[in-house]
């Protein structure tokens, strides 16, 4: 054993050579625990299609069904409706559906393949709650602007019977149509994957 | 012979651990300042609550079910069917607005006194990471009811994040652990909430106290108590923390569980302040409440979320009123730490910041009417100017001259005659002869006493705002 004094740059090599080592060490193991908290196989299976019998909807009623544990609408426009849609563009802040998700199909004004049948995600595009139905036109609390449509109540978000967004609302985008398709004339299906979908 | 063999046992520990060290540096002669006064409780009974929340939170871990079609099932068996699971849930969920309103209390005596400057900048940052974990296990914590409110608003918390450009979409989906708030969130959120952040707050706590016995309490004077020594080298100014503050804030806990038991047994819910009533409701994915609001610890910063009329935007304002708390000790340039000897601009400024943070509470509370949302926007602004107007104002502030020694405040005995002179003052009294001939002395409110006494105490608010 010597008593020479300490190779200072060796340590100095060792040193870091082990903070290297570890850091990389800590960086593999840090990849399984991240992605551990990512969706599991058995979530990522759960978003089996759902199929609506629309057979029975009276005009302007509206269905609630579950898909990937989210709501989804299925609404029965009236004719009226589809008119005063057409009025409301002006006060929309994507009347065109440009910068909203739905599929191709349905990136129409009506935003929908039928335009009589409205189907979308009941969550509102800004934090997530579910908008409450409100058809009727100019009611007190909402105003005389109000053309019926769907209003947020966590933040006070507008959308139209077609979805769109209201301008100076908390919500960035019109509400997001899921792909679906016609299976008959009356049964469509919800989530699809076949159908495209396209912003 | 029996307690020398006592003597020997205690001695054998003390042979292989540093306690009487740690409790003569911590307490025995921790020499804390002199003159602490009201706002000085808040601390140990923040200290208080947090085991609070650690034993309840333990045992309700023992009834309670982390899944989604067990949870809200289970904290009704506890509330019905455990023995006193009742007093313990509400023991725990108490126990988390009461742990806020301390928090709360302790950090406004920080703005009162100055506490965060140097040399306890590192306390300040120790503090607010404190007071970020607490939000998170709060709003961890509210999810495991599985309630209407946990469920959407939980929805809407994490929702937050995917506002984030770029990563926001992936970041919450990371988070919820599946595309909706769904059982895997559940029990994720009960590991964070009854593992990792009570752990992480048992250390930021640590380290709290670590940092403030350190550099030494500050005081409602703000001087340096460690400038003044005798020949020992102990502070003037300074009593040891125990028996004097242990004492002390035993009577602080007495009347803080007074106010704590009144609420466990007769107002749990709070008027739904506390337990929120569409709580009481299953979960529904399908249902949004009609009318959502987070519990009132969070409303500030959820008014000012809501008057923000862009999402991106909306969350940064949110992040912000919590990120520029952090800054504060670099915010305030005035080298004057208490505010008796600060000028009038900063009480004037304080004021306001407690007006608009009060008033941004409140409205969180309400819906998101017009009017509210206008309230709502000049609040966020006196919020956030107040500290990014700091640099500039507390360097235009004139401060009064600061004493050596920290100084004597009037006692209760001094102000109890005055209050007396003063309610004599504000009333007269006049004889009257009931029926059986006694003559008995009731005292009325006198009109002109009255109006001296207020405008008295008007002229003396104008003055200390000076």
């Amino acid at each position: 054993m010597s008593n020479e004094g300490v190779d200072k740059s060796k340590r100095q090599f060792l040193t870091s050579a082990l903070t290297v080592v570890g850091t990389v060490g800590a960086g593999y193991l840090a990849v399984p625990f991240l992605a551990q908290m990512q969706p599991s196989t058995k979530a990522m299976a759960a978003g089996a299609p759902v199929t609506v019998d629309i057979s029975k909807m009276e005009p302007g009623q509206l269905l609630r069904v579950e898909w990937r544990g989210k709501p989804v609408w299925v609404l029965n426009r009236t004719p009226t409706v589809l008119e005063t849609l057409a009025k409301l563009d002006s006060q929309l802040s994507d009347p065109y559906s440009n910068e909203s998700l739905q599929p191709t199909s349905s990136k129409n004004p009506a935003r929908s393949i039928k335009p009589e049948i409205f189907v979308a995600i009941g969550l509102c595009t800004h934090l997530g709650c579910s908008p409450t139905f409100r058809p009727e036109i100019a009611p007190h609390d909402l105003g005389e602007k109000w053309q019926g449509g769907f209003f947020c109540p966590c933040h006070g978000s507008w959308f139209d019977l077609a979805g769109r967004v209201y301008q100076g609302v908390p919500a960035p985008t019109n509400l997001e149509i899921p792909p679906y398709r016609y299976v008959t004339e009356t049964q469509i299906i919800i989530g699809d994957e076949t159908v495209e979908t396209q912003a | 012979m029996k307690s020398n063999r006592l003597a020997n046992c205690g001695n054998w520990v003390l042979d292989r651990l540093p306690l009487a060290n740690l409790w003569n540096d911590h307490m025995a002669h921790y020499y804390a300042p002199k003159n602490f006064n009201f706002w000085y409780f808040f601390g140990s009974l923040a200290l208080l609550v947090l085991v609070n929340q650690f034993l309840t939170g333990i045992l309700l871990t023992m009834n309670y079910k982390p899944d989604a079609k067990l949870a809200f099932d289970s904290v009704e068996y506890i509330m019905r069917e455990v023995n006193w699971g009742w007093l313990v849930r509400y023991m725990h969920s108490t126990g988390a607005s009461a742990f806020f309103v301390v928090v709360y209390l302790h950090m406004f005596r920080g703005l009162l006194y100055g506490s965060f400057k140097h040399p306890r900048e590192l306390i300040w940052i120790f503090g607010m990471l404190i007071f970020v974990a607490l939000m998170a296990e709060a709003f961890m914590g509210y999810l495991l009811p599985w309630g209407q409110m946990s469920y959407w608003g939980a929805q809407v918390i994490i929702s937050l994040f995917s506002a984030i450009p770029v990563i926001g979409d992936d970041l919450s989906l990371w988070i919820r652990g599946d595309y909706v708030v769904s059982d895997a969130t559940l029990n994720r959120f009960f590991a964070f909430h009854v593992i990792a952040i009570p752990l992480a707050l048992v250390m930021l706590v640590v380290l709290h106290i670590m940092a403030l016995h350190e550099v030494g309490s500050n005081n409602p004077d703000g001087v340096n108590i460690k400038k003044v020594k005798d020949e020992h080298g102990i502070p003037l100014d300074g009593i040891p923390f125990h028996p004097y503050y242990t004492v002390k804030d035993i009577v602080g806990v007495a009347v803080f569980l007074f106010f704590f038991a009144t609420v466990i047994f007769y107002l749990p819910e709070m008027g739904g302040y506390f337990l929120e009533h569409a709580n009481f409701i299953p979960a529904d994915p399908l249902k949004t409440p009609e009318h959502i609001a987070p519990l009132w610890y969070f409303t500030p910063f959820y008014a000012i979320l809501r008057a923000i009329p862009d999402k991106f935007a909306g969350v940064i304002g949110m992040g912000g009123a919590i990120v520029v708390l952090f800054l504060l000790p670099w915010l305030d340039r005035s080298p004057i730490r208490s505010i008796r000897y600060r000028g009038g601009l900063y009480k004037k400024a304080l004021l306001l910041f407690v007006i608009s943070f009060i008033g941004l509470g409140y409205l969180g509370t309400q819906p998101a009417t017009p009017t509210a949302t206008t309230f709502a926007r000049v609040f966020t602004a006196i919020y956030f100017g107040f500290f990014l107007l700091m640099p500039l104002y507390t360097r235009w502030e004139k401060s009064k001259p600061l004493p050596t020694r920290v100084t004597d405040q009037p006692t209760l005995e001094d102000r109890i005659p005055v209050w007396i002179a003063t309610f004599k003052e504000m009333t007269v009294s006049q004889p009257i002869k009931t029926k059986n001939g006694t003559v008995i002395l009731p005292r009325r409110p006198d009109l002109t006493g009255i109006i001296n006494v207020t405008i008295r105490l008007a002229k003396k608010l104008k003055a200390s705002m000076d």
